[in-house]
């Protein structure tokens, strides 16, 4: 069992007037320049005051009480939580790409990486043309939507106004399709978990703008009708939108353009493993079909000769236009580019061979303690789901019992509570690169914690006993507000 | 195989108790005519092949001395930040979901969020968005939700406002019936009048927004726009510069005494311990009162306490983010720059507030020394009376482009052209110079651009 | 655990109960807020949002929002009137909406417009049979 018993004070209450860590203010610049005295601060601002060592010390503490990667399996499923390389790490931040001023001359060096980066995505999802530009997932899907919206005003079509979503979809799908001012039509799926298709026959019309999918989808399998469904929207009038959420169970296995797909966004940030870094920064790159092209986001990297350079503006006058300040999340797309280089072809196509025998070999293990498996006839994609109902039932213990109390064992919980369609559920996700031992002590966890729901469910429903904190009062978070240190004044 | 640990016993044990012959038959379900020929993506690299080829390239993009600011700012970034947040506990680290198992980065994330108050005199912010573009397209939307006052939709965007940042709000915002009402700014002072803003007084306004510095770099007289945005019961949206709040008043006290100041502060935080880094990652940062609490998007986290009293950190006020989507203004953010976060934290904690001062001094400073070299040259003068902070617009007697390609050919990429953002300045470049700029890099740049001022003029 | 319904008050289909607390129309006054079912279905309660008092409504306009820690949801209004009172306890006590919701957590008042008519919505019986038919 890990001990993790740290307890470290607020940066603040370490903070003492007149420390600070000197050797790293500027020297002071004689001259007269100052702000006018009416636009003049009045008082210094209310940060931290400590030495150096105090703030390194603080700091390094605080990253011990995280689970991470580096130091835990960690299942979430469809986050793809896959090992960071360092070597992207190292090499994206060699000092030339670092000190790089976006608005200076077109780094060639850099962008040679940028653009064989787009021709590599473009190859792998089979798409005609990449924009490296949205800064997360969630804006690959509004750049993703805002281009279907964008390629039926061209035409002229404006009773467009729907678009489908599975009811199994991730919640930021039916966010971004009213973002872009459409009305979102829900579809149901089918025991097996496959969309179902009467359904959508009914909900298609001269109305379908398109329709969102991810594939293998949110319930960890594979979407088995795909070549039917983008018939049927296609026939329609309506396009198809892909959520590369779980590109990591087809990659090198299929590709979304030759399933049908007119738009993709890839979360690099899950299949080309650039780093989580607690909550991001991510990179929601975007694929399209040949039709699409005229709408990408800006700006993208061309070629001319043996010289790249930005497209702007003039260059794709109908783009649905810029979402970041410069080019996105340039240093992330670096470390996707070196990641793709180090796998290589042959690489790549283990990715998908290697996730899916992890999960599946898994999904199997877990059955044989005696979990239930949400679609126990399906294959797992690269992840897959067991419900908690029996135990839960049973034993009155849920899916964040069993999520807390396998913190307590060494293991970052799985997903819960997440596809809502399924009750009680972990969504797990092992990834290609653990090792079989690591899944069988991860099943000797499971083992073990299902006794206790037998003979002890007390560990479970007030686990973890082992963290920094127990669990945590989140109806008081939300009612007793506390947000920042109230020692901070203006 | 890169990465994969599985040996052949490993595999095939595996198969027996998937009970399947082999690894294909585990991508059975996929229509055969689905499956993809083999991928015309180059062989794998082992990581001495790409250090190299890494290497070459960056060899190719060189270290040039940079006076660009538009947006982002070079400023040293003390060794413990990088060092610190790459540690694997941090880069390689999930959003902060399972809370007992993320204290590390819930309450880096909350001392965050309290220096970000504390700069910004605001009474929350959250967990930061993804830069400052897409801060401030953020930041109108929810302008569009929190304005009761208003129903027109309708914002006025400065001219003096980065142009690219309103760009970005028209291409994020602009699907859902909201409109941007330029405001044109001052030829001779380079900054927005208040007097132009009059000719809107008495209209169905939602917000304002004000960027200080703007864009020029030039000093707005913020007192003043902001009383008239209450005035007339529109939402003022100030877009800041996180190091010139170590000297320039905070939004929250922007008017005369008695008139509220900012109601939401947005703005880029990139000068706080990130590097340029040919672009990004950045991270965006916003902060507002506590009644638009509900209404702010993105990550916010909370101090609560456990089963046994004991002080800890979770997300908070998330099913705010399922309700903001069904709201008059919709966003569908999701996620926050946590790396870049935990970057700036250790940058604040490091400077504190007298070291950030000294930045922006230093910064300030040398700006001027700058500006007041280059107008010496031959060609060269300021373009704008209003004070500056550490930028300010050159204009020269020819078009920039090519003096800035010369200057580039000797290693110095000495401003941003600004021709195409705002034809109707003439020959106009950006400059800037922070702290990272010494004397001597300043005599550099001023003998070249001199160099480069005669040479075209001998020739022309 | 079953719902608890009174008899008395009418429902509707978004989960609002309706109570009439002075005579009939036009100018009679309803008090308003959410069934037993919602309250257990939204988990704990941390913040509600009222609608102003003198705020006209349509019927089935959004206007209040219950929020606990898994979602935040639109309260409608049943009928068409003026806001006349909202509940004050709600700001610094939330949980009365999931300890009484019937009584102590009601969320607002109005006085109903001429054409309001609190015997068009679903009486007890009826909001119990949506319910059951729901959960299958």
């Amino acid at each position: 069992m890990t001990e993790l018993k740290l307890r470290e004070p607020l940066i603040f209450e370490l903070s003492k007037a007149g420390r600070g860590a000197v050797t790293q203010f500027p020297p002071r610049v004689a001259g007269s320049a100052q702000v006018p005295p009416h636009l003049r601060r009045s008082a210094p601002p209310g940060l931290p005051e400590v030495s150096e060592l105090q703030a390194v010390r603080h700091y390094t503490r605080l990253s011990q009480m995280n689970f991470s990667i580096d130091t835990h399996f960690y299942p979430l499923g469809s986050c793809t939580m896959k090992y960071n390389p360092k070597a992207c790490n190292t090499y994206a931040m060699l000092p030339e790409f670092l000190g790089r001023h976006p608005l200076g001359p077109e780094p060639q060096g850099f962008l040679a990486c940028m653009h064989e980066l787009q021709e590599m995505l473009q190859e792998i999802t089979g798409m005609t043309a990449v924009s490296l530009t949205p800064m997360a997932g969630a804006q690959g899907e509004f750049a993703g939507v805002a281009m279907i919206r964008a390629y039926h005003r061209a035409r002229n079509d404006l009773a467009r106004t729907e678009i489908i979503v599975p009811q199994a979809a991730h919640g930021t799908n039916p966010a971004t399709a009213t973002m872009c001012g459409f009305i979102v039509k829900e579809i149901p799926c089918d025991a097996n978990g496959d969309v179902d298709i009467e359904a959508l026959q009914a909900a298609v019309s001269p109305a379908t703008a398109g329709i969102m999918l991810t594939n293998p989808s949110t319930l960890g399998v594979f979407e088995r009708k795909i070549v039917q469904i983008a018939r049927i929207v296609h026939d329609a009038g309506g396009l198809l939108y892909y959520d590369g959420a779980n590109l990591n169970a087809i990659l090198g296995k299929v590709r979304p353009g030759d399933m049908g797909f007119d738009v993709i966004h890839m979360n690099l940030h899950k299949t080309f493993s650039t780093p989580h870094g607690g909550g991001g920064p991510g990179s929601g790159a975007v694929g399209v079909s040949a039709r699409l092209k005229p709408f990408l986001p800006l700006p993208i990297v061309g070629k001319d000769g043996a010289r790249y350079y930005w497209l702007a503006e003039r260059d794709l006058p109908q783009s649905i236009g810029r979402l970041s300040g410069f080019m996105g999340n340039a240093g992330v797309n670096l470390r996707a580019y070196i990641y793709m280089r180090l796998l290589g072809r042959e690489g790549m196509v283990r990715v998908a061979e290697f996730a899916a025998l992890n999960a599946n070999y898994l999904m199997k293990r877990l059955q044989g303690l005696g979990f239930e498996a949400a679609y126990p006839e399906r294959r797992a994609s690269h992840e897959f789901i067991i419900t908690l109902k029996p135990e839960n039932k049973a034993f009155h213990v849920s899916a964040m019992d069993v999520a807390k109390r396998l913190l307590d064992y060494g293991f970052h919980a799985p997903t819960t509570y997440f596809p809502l369609l399924v009750p009680e559920c972990l969504l797990i996700e092992p990834t290609e690169t653990e090792a079989k031992e690591d899944l069988d002590r991860f099943c000797d966890a499971m083992a073990s914690i299902r006794e206790e729901m037998r003979h002890d469910p007390e560990k479970l429903t007030s686990a973890p006993h082992t963290m920094p904190v127990r669990r945590l009062d989140d109806v008081r978070a939300a009612k007793q507000l506390d947000l920042i240190w109230k020692g901070t004044a203006a | 195989m890169a990465y994969i640990p599985h040996t052949p016993e490993d595999v095939a044990h595996m198969l027996q108790v998937i009970g399947v012959n082999s690894i294909e038959d585990l991508f059975d379900e996929i229509p055969a005519e689905l499956r993809a020929g083999v991928l015309n993506v180059p062989p794998p690299l082992s990581e001495m092949e790409i250090g190299r080829l890494m290497t070459d390239r960056a060899a190719l993009d060189g270290r040039p001395l940079n006076f660009i600011g538009a947006g982002a700012y070079e400023h040293h970034i003390p060794a413990p930040v990088w060092a610190i947040a790459t540690r694997g506990e941090f880069y390689s680290a999930y959003t902060p979901y399972q809370a007992e198992a993320s204290q590390g980065t819930l309450q880096l994330i909350y001392e965050y969020q309290s220096m970000m108050c504390a700069l910004t005199g605001m009474e929350v912010s959250n967990a930061s968005l993804y830069d400052g573009a897409s801060a401030l397209a953020e930041a109108c939307l929810m302008a569009v939700r929190s304005n009761r006052h208003s129903s027109s939709r309708r914002i006025l965007m400065p001219r003096t406002v980065n142009p690219t940042y309103a760009k970005v709000a028209q291409a994020i915002a602009g699907n859902q019936d909201i409109s941007f009402v330029p405001v044109d700014f001052d030829r001779s002072a380079g900054r927005t009048l208040l007097e132009t803003l009059q000719a809107f007084s008495g209209q169905d306004f939602t917000a304002l927004v004000v960027q200080q510095p703007n864009f020029f770099g030039s000093l707005e007289e913020v007192d003043a726009l902001n009383d008239w945005a209450h005035q007339n019961r529109i939402m003022l949206i100030a877009v800041v510069n996180p190091t010139s709040l170590a000297v320039l008043k905070p939004p929250s006290v922007w008017g005369l005494d008695g008139v509220p100041g900012a109601d939401i502060v947005c703005g880029e935080g990139q000068a706080l311990g990130v590097p340029l880094a040919s672009g990004g990652p950045y991270f965006g940062f916003m902060a507002t009162r506590m009644q638009y609490v509900r209404q702010m998007p993105g990550r916010i986290v909370g101090r609560t306490v456990d089963v046994e009293g004991r002080p800890g950190f979770s997300l908070t006020l998330q099913a705010r983010e399922q309700h903001i989507r069904r709201s008059k203004a919709t966003s569908n953010i999701c996620t926050n720059q946590g790396l870049m976060v935990t970057a700036a934290t250790i940058y604040m904690s490091l400077l504190g507030p007298q070291g950030l001062q000294a930045v922006a001094q230093a910064s300030m400073q040398r700006t001027a020394d700058l500006v007041a070299a280059l107008s010496k040259v031959a060609g060269v003068k300021r373009a704008f009376t209003a004070p500056h902070f550490h930028e300010a617009v050159l204009l020269l007697d020819r078009p920039p482009a090519a003096v800035l390609a010369a200057l580039s050919r000797r290693g110095i990429l000495g401003g941003l052209d600004l021709s195409e953002r705002y034809p109707e300045l003439g020959h106009a470049m950006l400059v800037c110079a922070t702290e990272t700029k010494l004397a001597v890099d300043i005599e550099s740049y001023t003998a070249a651009l001199a160099d480069v001022m005669s040479a075209s003029r001998a020739a022309a | 655990m079953s719902d608890k319904v009174p008899g008395d008050l009418r429902y509707t289909k978004s989960h609002e109960w309706v109570r009439q607390v002075h005579g009939e129309a036009p100018n009679g006054a309803i008090e308003i807020g959410i069934t037993d079912h919602a309250q257990s279905a939204l988990g704990d309660l941390v913040f509600v949002e009222v609608p102003d008092v003198g705020r006209a409504l349509s019927a089935g306009e959004a206007c209040a929002v219950v929020e606990s820690v898994k979602a935040a949801s639109d309260v409608y209004s049943p009928l068409a009137g003026k806001v006349i009172a909202n509940n004050p306890a709600l700001a610094s006590k939330p949980e009365l909406l999931n300890e009484d919701p019937y009584g102590a957590g009601w969320l607002f008042r109005l006085e109903t417009g001429a054409s309001a008519n609190v015997a068009s919505l679903m009486s007890a019986s009826a909001y119990e049979a949506f319910l059951a038919e729901e959960s299958k």
